[in-house]
């Protein structure tokens, strides 16, 4: 998984459902591996294959047409479990940015800790990005994070997105929060000595 | 003007605050278990340093232990090399673990309560989403990812932003046979499984404060299935008496000193939140969800709303939510057969909850067709239940007692409802296949799943007591 992230044109995968939780994401059955490598394979497994293990056609992710380093989903996008092999499993499959009109927060979190960007996007957006992809499954997005907007390629139409100053900082150069922590250290030991109770 | 309670303890953990980053929060407890902390502990290795305060750590195996033969090595070899990892690293590191076997195992959320671990005022965190359940004590408690987890191993805190502030006020009193599981289901039903996103709930009210902890618990646990980063309870004489002589509370002149600063853990008269929702307790009968999210609940007499109820945009996840439970659009879940029964998991799987159970179930029997699992929370839940002679009662029931562990909530281990299969569960969430695949899930109170292991149906226990 790359550490760092700065702009990118590609394709999309169109996922347009809502509340798509943790457990669709990658299900708990699989969480069983002590690495961060190789969670990719059972990206949406549920969804992707039946009892059998096999492919489930009418499944986005099982149809060639579409392919690329953006799933664009629906809202409220990775509810439910902390896990953060859900962004492993989207990290380790290729994916780099997820777009939703909305996002669960410790779902967004686990994402640029894990240097995949979430887009948050207007709702009419997302609905344009999903009119272009089934217009043309080889639509592509542009994808800016030092300016901070998603382009729709075949439409020009673009809008611009938050990310915290701080977030940004660290996906353009490849720094995480520990490396931060770390440096803290002097102030957090000057912070337990003026509290004489743990709480 | 004033703080709110969740300010106030937020307030006194920031080590440090600098412009353009988030807060460095101090964390008092950490609890780690076998899923969300090997790659952590990888992490410290590669940087080789140690964990920073071992004695704020705890860790337990609970999420997918069996839960037969819990004395038998774990047969299933992933599992076991997940148990094995903890207990190794744990080791390697100076964590105390109460793992398979300890007389305090059990799932991370019940335990730390019951041993006076978890303490109001305190940071708490943990890699998993129903850490929220340790706000019930006026504590600030979140669940974070596995890269969190070792900051906190490293640093002993955490980068966050501070959340929103929202007040939940339940008032008046809940009537018989609704309990604190269904007052947060139709809170999640009336906000949706969004609905919180970026806040930290204080639930207050007369409804909320009348009760018991375990209650308490229940309902700050499911915060997290509605959005919320968490869900916090201000500190009183219930919370003060539950903690009171337990394992790792303050004793002594340490209680005193405790007691003098835990008083002044309430949210001020003039302190503002940044949303308000009130409820009123005589609204709530007892809840059941029928769909795949949380958000998806009604009284349990009521029926599933029809396609023309729902939003344009939102029907085709409704619909393909009703398809995955095999339900109609429009129809009652009251009368629907049940396959299992499952009452456990970190949000109803303390005494209080077995006891209330036992109370309703003896002298009755289960239906023949379904299959009742009871999971206590910890080690010592199951002591105290067989103690009380609760397991008799089960017994004679038809239920099975099992040993403890997160077990049919997520089905890592074998405990699985098989596919297609309907089960009224105690547990916080109806996804798809999270009780294993395709699996369907009826999220119910202790009393309403109980009700069902009687009756073999969808019933509305108020007809029963
Ligand atoms: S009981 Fe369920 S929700 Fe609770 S910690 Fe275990 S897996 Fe998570």
């Amino acid at each position: 998984m790359s550490k760092i992230f700065k702009s990118l044109v590609s394709t999309v995968i169109p996922l347009p459902i809502e509340n798509i939780d943790t457990d669709q994401i990658i299900p708990a059955r699989f969480l069983k591996a002590t690495t961060r490598e190789g969670f990719g394979e059972n990206l949406f497994r549920d969804w992707r294959f039946d009892e059998n293990n096999q492919p489930k056609q009418d499944f986005v992710f099982n149809n060639p047409i579409y392919s690329g380093q953006v799933l664009v989903a629906g809202k409220n996008f990775g509810c439910g479990s902390s896990r953060e092999h859900a962004a492993w499993a989207i990290g380790d499959f290729g994916l780099k940015v997820v777009v939703s009109s909305f996002f669960a927060d410790i779902f967004k979190n686990n994402a640029l800790n894990n240097f995949i960007l979430p887009i948050t996007v207007s709702d009419a957006f997302l609905h344009k990005i999903f009119q272009a992809v089934e217009a043309d499954p080889k639509a592509a997005v542009e994808v800016n994070l030092e300016e901070q907007f998603i382009a729709i390629k075949s439409t020009g139409e673009k809008e611009s997105f938050d990310i915290n100053q701080y977030k940004k900082t660290c996906l353009l150069n490849g720094y995480d929060d520990i490396d931060y922590l770390l440096s803290l250290r002097n102030e957090i030991e000057q912070y337990e000595t003026s509290r004489p109770f743990n709480f | 003007m004033g703080k709110t309670l969740f300010d106030k303890i937020w307030d006194g953990h920031v080590v440090t605050s600098r412009p353009g980053h988030p807060d460095a929060v101090y964390i008092n407890t950490h609890f780690i278990h076998e899923v969300t902390s090997p790659q952590a502990f990888d992490g410290l290795r590669k940087r080789n340093i140690p964990v920073f305060r071992p004695n704020k750590t705890r860790a337990t195996a609970d999420h997918n232990v069996p839960t037969v033969d819990q004395h038998l090595p774990i047969k299933e070899a992933l599992s076991r090399h997940q148990v094995e990892m903890l207990t190794k690293n744990t080791a390697e590191f100076g964590v105390e673990l109460y793992g398979l076997g300890h007389r305090y195992q059990g799932i991370v959320h019940v335990i730390g309560p019951e041993l006076g671990i978890t303490l109001p005022g305190m940071t708490i965190v943990c890699g998993d989403s129903h850490t929220s359940t340790h706000g019930a004590f006026g504590a600030i408690a979140f669940g974070i990812g596995t890269s969190e987890v070792e900051q906190v191993l490293a640093t002993q805190c955490i980068l966050q932003y501070k959340p929103k502030r929202m007040k939940i006020e339940i008032t008046g009193q809940l009537k018989k046979g609704v309990l604190s599981k269904d007052i947060i289901l139709y809170i999640i039903a009336k906000i949706s499984a969004s609905g919180a996103t970026g806040y930290f709930v204080e639930y207050a009210g007369e409804a909320i404060r009348s009760l018991s902890m375990e209650a308490r618990m229940t309902i700050c646990n499911m915060s997290i299935e509605m959005g919320a980063r968490g869900g916090l309870i201000a500190p009183d004489h219930v919370t003060f008496d539950y903690i009171k002589g337990r394992e790792f509370a303050p004793q002594g002149a340490a209680w005193d000193q405790a007691l003098d600063y835990w008083k002044t853990l309430y949210t001020d008269v003039d302190a503002e939140f940044d949303k308000v929702l009130v409820f009123k307790a005589e609204d709530i009968e007892p809840q059941v969800t029928y769909g795949t999210n949380p958000g998806m609940g009604m009284g349990v007499t009521e029926h599933i709303p029809g396609l023309s109820d729902i939003e344009d945009g939102e029907r085709p996840s409704f619909t393909k939510s009703l398809e995955y439970m095999g339900l109609e659009a429009g129809s009652q879940l009251l009368g629907k057969k049940v396959d299992y029964v499952f009452i456990g998991s970190c949000t109803n799987s303390r005494i209080e909850d077995l006891r209330l159970v036992a109370d309703f179930v003896k002298g009755k029997k289960k239906s023949d067709d379904v299959t009742v699992w009871i999971v206590p929370g910890s080690k010592q839940v199951e002591a105290q239940a067989i103690e009380e002679g609760i397991d008799k009662v089960f017994e004679a029931a038809g239920f099975q007692l099992r040993q403890p562990g997160c077990s049919a909530c997520l089905a890592m281990n074998e405990d699985k409802i098989p596919a297609g299969k309907y089960c009224i569960s105690t547990s916080n969430r109806n996804f798809e296949g999270r009780q294993g695949p395709n699996a369907r899930t009826f999220l119910a109170s202790p009393l309403t799943a109980a009700a069902a292991a009687i009756t073999g149906i969808v019933s509305d226990v108020r007809e029963m007591i």
